[in-house]
């Protein structure tokens, strides 16, 4: 089984657009799964219908019991966070400000501080509008992105692969540098990052590559809107080519990439030359997947 | 020689866990007397933070000499677990543990 | 110096790439031809302002929070350090106890309550802040290091020290982290008006959503800028009338625009009818504070 990332670093450069026409070119040998769960958009595209939703928590929060507080103050005062104060003479948790550490709990004399699990999300298990399996998740407001609502909708799409014998997974990858996106990529067989010939676009696909070579991952790379920029643009192609990252292809702006997302339809969907460009890149990644076993 | 494998289940015939940290078991084979334990890291798995580092400490307590994952060791997890003593072999993953095992004992397994 | 209270403006985002840096630093250009005004990027993980101001770096200062430092001499290895971290940044590997600085969330648990004192707190270097002067403007940049999983203590430093040192402005503009998650509303607490950038099209009306949530759950005022205007289609536009959230300006869609901003230009004077805009979004927020 393959596991195909789309990861871009950088905000805006295209990445869900292509992951979810990936999807669509994959059909039903493939379960999607979308891990920029700070800002989930590929069900914009692919329209799941949220039909299984689980409630997910994520690291723990400080909740008093006011029957059993003796109004002390002792946890107040060892909270570096500010995360408890004082109403009408009863103390509570601020439970935007409480970061978890447990503190409280430990010194607090008449045990009426618990650590809760705190509620960080929803995970689907949902079917697409072409009726493939897809997992994805929504993050609370407020709520911490750690590596682990990642995984968990990593493993969920992995278990749903290997049950339903598909031949591939395709993620639409977490943003940035940190610890979601090393979670998006354990397990990849390979990468596609989406770029754009901008300064924050080079620089941050250089910061995501790093992260990607520890990991021996083999990539290609798709330049997107590379006409806005010709100088970037060449400066990226040669970074690829030293890098040993595969090419794969060179988008022109294109405004049909936005013509698409309004019609709800993957650029795989539309009628215009992005729909035999993003089928020659499924082609190429394929070829790239099969020559390697 | 003592061996550990980052395992998604609890028998020779599970699959590597390609993450060291949020790894679901740790099982271990001895070579010397053949017995094998599985430890559950389910707890480690579900931390929000800090499983990189949760899981080298476990390793501190079992020592063994060789692991065999997937990915490798994290940043902050290689750092935690260099001052043990034992050999890592990565890139595992798609294996069972036992088919594992044998590569390894072939020189079919990548080093770090 | 005068006595009134700079005005505090920032600029947020649901997500990355939708013109928050675009306007951040526009705006504070343009304002500094006629205001006292401070630019500070709080975009810590990402700082990308100073692609577009150039000037003179007055200082760098280095930035600390407090970690739990091993006394070997001291210990006696019992491991509640271990049991007491939530974040396993304190971890007993053998014989050794070991900190992994960059989680510590700085929490001083495990040292106050270590029965032997072994673990005091010091200081380590979180990032750094850049104090930058390009002409009228004065620009902090907040970077934080690599590797350093903790963009929050970072922000709430560099808020502290905009209040003790540089109230002495007129505006202040704040370029926020992008998304929903906690560095957002560490960033935008302490302001006094949140302007949210976003495109016409689907993914921008959804990340725009989330975005006005976080923002609600602060119970601050906001305006929307809708960047890229004319390339996509009315979901925005519709959506905010109906959440009667003003939209403050519209920044067309332009490949001048864009080529400019990737070579790292500003385009304030380049772009006819951009400083209108401008005008538009800080006279909105004047009369909303005002009436407030």
């Amino acid at each position: 089984m393959h596991e195909i990332v789309v990861l871009s670093g950088k905000g805006g450069t295209g990445k869900t657009s292509v992951a979810a026409a990936l999807a669509v070119l994959a059909g039903n040998k493939a379960v999607i799964a979308d891990c920029d769960v700070d800002a989930a958009n590929m069900h914009l595209l692919l329209q799941p219908d949220f039909a299984l939703g689980t409630e997910f928590y994520s690291g723990e929060q400080a909740e008093i019991d006011p029957e059993l507080c003796i109004q002390c103050g002792k946890c107040a005062d060892v909270c570096r966070f500010d995360a408890i104060e004082t109403l009408d003479g009863k103390y509570y948790v601020k439970k935007l400000d409480c970061e978890g550490c447990g503190y409280c709990e430990k010194v607090c004399p008449s045990e009426a501080i618990t650590m809760k699990e705190r509620k960080s999300g929803q995970v689907y298990i949902s079917k697409t509008r072409m009726q493939n399996t897809m997992v994805h998740a929504r993050l609370d407001i407020g709520a911490d992105n750690s590596g682990k609502l990642v995984t968990k909708v990593k493993n969920e799409a992995k278990k749903l692969a290997v049950e339903n014998k598909k031949d591939f997974i395709i993620v639409d990858g977490s943003p940035g540098i940190g610890c979601p996106v090393v979670s998006s990529l354990a397990g990849a067989t390979y990468v596609i990052l989406v770029t754009e010939p901008t300064q924050s676009g080079l620089h941050d696909l250089e910061r995501v590559w790093q992260v990607i070579k520890k990991f021996r991952i083999p990539a290609g790379c798709i330049i997107n809107k590379s006409d806005l920029n010709e100088e970037k643009t060449s400066e990226i192609r040669t970074f690829i080519h030293q890098e040993k990252i595969d090419f794969l292809t060179e988008i022109p702006y294109n405004d049909n990439f936005t013509k698409s997302m309004i019609e709800g339809k993957t650029i795989a969907e539309s009628q215009t030359m992005l729909k035999p460009l993003i089928e020659n890149i499924w082609k190429q990644v394929n070829e790239k997947l099969t020559n390697k076993n | 020689m003592k061996i550990a494998f980052t395992a998604s289940g609890t028998s020779w015939d599970s699959m590597i866990d390609p993450r060291f940290g949020r790894t679901a078991y740790i099982f271990l084979f001895d070579e010397e007397t053949g017995q094998t334990s599985a430890i559950d890291n389910s707890a480690v798995k579900n931390e929000a933070h800090g499983a990189g580092t949760a899981t080298s400490e476990k390793f501190y307590e079992l020592k063994p000499d060789v692991l065999i994952t997937g990915n490798g060791p994290g940043e902050t997890a290689a750092k935690a677990l260099k001052h043990l003593n034992m050999k890592i072999f990565v890139n595992a993953h798609d294996l069972t543990l036992k088919q594992a095992y044998e590569k390894m004992k072939n020189g079919e397994l990548q080093e770090i | 110096m005068t006595e009134k209270k700079p005005l505090k403006i920032a600029i947020a985002s649901g997500k990355g790439g939708t013109g928050k840096t675009l306007l951040a630093t526009n705006l504070a250009a343009w304002l500094a031809i006629s205001e006292s005004t401070l630019l500070v990027d709080l975009d810590v993980e990402e700082p990308n302002d100073f692609i577009f101001i150039n000037g003179n770096t007055e200082s760098i200062t280095d930035q600390f929070k407090m970690i739990p430092g091993w006394d070997a001499s001291k210990c006696s290895l019992c491991g509640n350090c271990s049991a007491v971290c939530k974040y396993h940044t304190v971890v007993k590997l053998g014989t050794m106890i070991a900190v992994f600085d960059e989680l510590c969330h700085s929490c001083y648990a495990c040292s106050e309550l270590c029965p032997e004192n072994a673990l005091p707190m010091k200081p380590r270097k979180m990032g750094e802040i850049s104090n930058i002067t390009a002409g009228n403007l004065t620009f902090l940049e907040s970077r934080l290091r690599v590797g350093e999983e903790q963009a929050v203590p970072l922000i709430n430093k560099t808020h502290s020290l905009v209040k003790n040192e540089f109230m002495n402005f007129t505006v202040q503009i704040f370029d926020c982290p992008p998304g929903t998650t906690c560095p957002v509303i560490a960033a935008t607490k302490h302001t006094d008006f949140v302007i949210l950038v976003t495109e016409p099209t689907p993914f921008g009306l959804n990340d725009l959503k989330l975005a006005v949530e976080t923002i609600q759950q602060l119970k601050k005022p906001m305006g929307v800028v809708i960047n890229r205007f004319g390339m996509g289609d009315q979901g925005v536009e519709e959506f905010c009338v109906n959440a009667g959230i003003p939209v403050l300006a519209r920044i067309p869609f332009s490949r001048k625009i864009t080529g400019l901003y990737s070579s790292g230009t500003l385009v304030y004077d380049k772009i006819e009818g951009f400083d209108r805009a401008m005008k538009d979004i800080v006279q909105f927020i004047q009369k909303s504070i005002s009436n407030a």
